[in-house]
C-alpha cells in the first residue's frame, strides 16, 4: 500500500444544538420495523459527555456495511435508504433505532458482523467514528478490528443483549473519560 | 485486511482538532485518548445509498415553504460536491439548515429575542445532479449571539450536512459568507488552523449566477474525502 497522499478536503464544523430543524425528517418517530421479527435488532442507550454526563444534543447515524443496496433481506419503509437509521437524543441523551440486524458481509468473512456508528453532537468540531459489534454473536473475538485494540476497551464497542427483550441491545457512547468508547479514523 | 485506500490524510491544520477549549462545549465532549487509526475494510468503502423519493418539490427553495415570503434577502447559494480527485459527486444528499434573516432558528433550545418568521423554516435538501452541482434559494442569515463567552456572536452561515460514496466521505460543516467581519472573532470557524482551509469555507458573490433585480448569488464548492467511483442510484426518476 502506498502512503495515504495528501489532499484539502473541506474542513468540518460542529453540528450545532438546532440540527434537528434541517436532519430530524430523517429520524424515523415510529419504527415501521417490527422488533420481533427475525432479521430486525433495536438499539438503545445513552450518549455521556466526560462528566458523566447526559448529551441532549447528539446525534448517531448507523450504517450496516452488510446491507444490500436496494431491497436488504427486510422490507425498509420506503423512502429510507437500506441499512441506515439517523437517531437523535433526548433531554436525557438517550436514543434508540430500530433496524436491519447486521449479518457476516460476503465481501469479508473475516469480520464479525458489526454496524459504522457516526457520532455529531454540539462541541464534536468533526464528527467521531466507531463500530457497533452484537454481544451474542459467536465471531467477535476473532474479528481483526475488535483483536486489534486493547482488550480493556473491547467493550465499548459490544452493545449488551436485553435478556428482558429478543432483539434489543444495549449500547452507550461515551464521548471522553476512563470508560471512552473506542473511536476510529481511516 | 486492506488493498488501497480510497481516502487522503487531512493535511494538517485543515481539519479541527476535536479538543478545542476556545470552543467551551469541546471541552468536555471531545475523546481525550488517541482515536485509532484502522486500514480500510470494505466495510469502509459502502455507504447508504438515497433516492429522490426523500426529496420533496419545494425542499430546495426555503422562501417557498410557507403561504408568504420570508423576510431577509433572498439569495441562491450554489456549487458542487467533488471527491479529492475533483470529480463530480453525483447524487449525493445535501442536507441544509440555518437561522433566519433576524439570527433565530425555529428550534425550541433557540431563545435568541429575535423575531421568528412565520414564513421560514430555515431547512432543505436536494441530491447533487449528474455534474455534482447543487442549488436552493434561500434567505441570507442573520448572526446571533450565543453563549460561549461575553459577547460572542457567530458569523451568518448555513448548516451542510453531505452524504458521498461512502461512510468515510460524510460531512458536517457550515458555509460562510463574504467579507463577514464576525469570522475571526470565531472559536467555531477559527477551529481549522490553516488560513486556506478556513478561506474555503467561506462562499464567494457571485454575480454570474444572480438575477438582476430579484436576487443575488453565493457560490461555494465542497471536497469530500475519497476517490472512488460512485454507487449512487441511477438518478431521473
Amino acid at each position: 500500500m502506498s502512503a495515504n497522499p495528501v489532499s484539502t478536503t473541506a474542513g468540518s464544523q460542529t453540528v450545532g444544538p438546532f440540527f434537528r430543524i434541517g436532519l430530524e425528517y430523517l429520524i424515523e418517530q415510529a419504527p415501521a420495523l417490527r422488533l420481533d421479527s427475525p432479521g430486525v435488532i433495536g438499539i438503545r442507550g445513552r450518549v455521556l459527555d466526560g462528566n458523566g454526563r447526559p448529551v441532549p444534543d447528539a446525534m448517531l447515524e448507523f450504517w450496516n456495511p452488510a446491507a444490500e443496496m436496494r431491497c436488504g433481506s427486510v422490507a425498509e419503509p420506503v423512502g429510507f435508504p437500506a441499512g441506515f437509521r439517523r437517531a437523535a437524543t433526548n433531554e436525557e441523551g438517550r436514543f434508540s433505532v430500530v433496524m436491519q440486524r447486521p449479518a457476516k458481509a460476503g465481501f469479508d468473512r473475516r469480520q464479525a458482523p458489526h454496524l459504522l456508528v457516526l457520532v455529531f453532537a454540539r462541541g464534536l468540531l468533526r464528527h467521531l467514528m466507531t463500530r457497533m459489534y452484537l454481544g451474542d454473536e459467536a465471531d467477535n473475538g476473532n474479528d481483526p478490528v475488535v483483536t486489534g485494540i486493547p482488550a480493556e476497551r473491547r467493550a465499548t464497542l459490544i452493545a449488551r443483549p436485553d435478556a428482558d427483550s429478543p432483539g434489543l441491545y444495549v449500547w452507550d457512547v461515551i464521548l471522553q473519560g476512563t470508560a471512552e468508547t473506542v473511536f476510529f479514523a481511516w | 485486511m486492506n488493498e488501497q485506500s480510497t481516502v487522503s490524510l487531512a493535511a494538517p491544520g485543515t481539519q479541527p482538532e476535536y479538543h478545542f477549549p476556545a470552543y467551551v462545549s469541546s471541552i468536555s465532549r471531545s475523546p481525550r485518548m488517541p482515536l485509532v487509526l484502522l486500514p480500510e475494510t470494505p466495510s469502509e468503502r459502502t455507504g447508504p445509498v438515497f433516492g429522490h423519493g426523500l426529496i420533496g418539490e419545494r425542499d430546495n427553495d426555503l422562501t417557498a415553504q410557507h403561504a408568504g415570503d420570508p423576510i431577509g434577502e433572498r439569495i441562491l447559494v450554489q456549487g458542487r460536491v467533488l471527491d479529492e480527485d475533483g470529480r463530480p459527486v453525483r447524487g449525493a444528499l445535501v442536507e441544509v439548515w440555518q437561522a433566519n434573516a433576524a439570527g433565530r432558528y425555529r428550534h425550541k433550545v433557540d431563545v435568541h429575542d429575535a423575531p421568528l418568521d412565520p414564513n421560514f423554516t430555515g431547512a432543505g435538501r436536494m441530491l447533487t445532479d449528474e455534474h455534482g452541482r447543487y442549488w436552493f434559494k434561500t434567505i441570507k442569515p442573520g448572526p446571533y449571539p450565543w453563549g460561549n463567552h461575553y459577547n460572542a456572536w457567530r458569523p451568518a452561515h448555513i448548516h451542510f450536512s453531505l452524504f458521498g460514496a461512502g461512510v468515510l466521505s460524510r460531512l458536517v460543516t457550515q458555509m460562510y459568507f463574504p467579507g463577514d467581519p464576525l469570522q475571526p472573532l470565531d472559536p467555531i470557524f477559527n477551529s481549522i488552523a490553516d488560513a486556506a482551509a478556513r478561506q474555503r469555507l467561506v462562499s464567494r458573490l457571485d454575480m454570474d449566477r444572480s438575477q438582476p433585480d430579484f436576487m443575488l448569488a453565493y457560490s461555494w464548492d465542497v471536497v469530500l474525502r475519497g476517490r472512488y467511483d460512485t454507487p449512487f442510484e441511477e438518478t431521473g426518476r
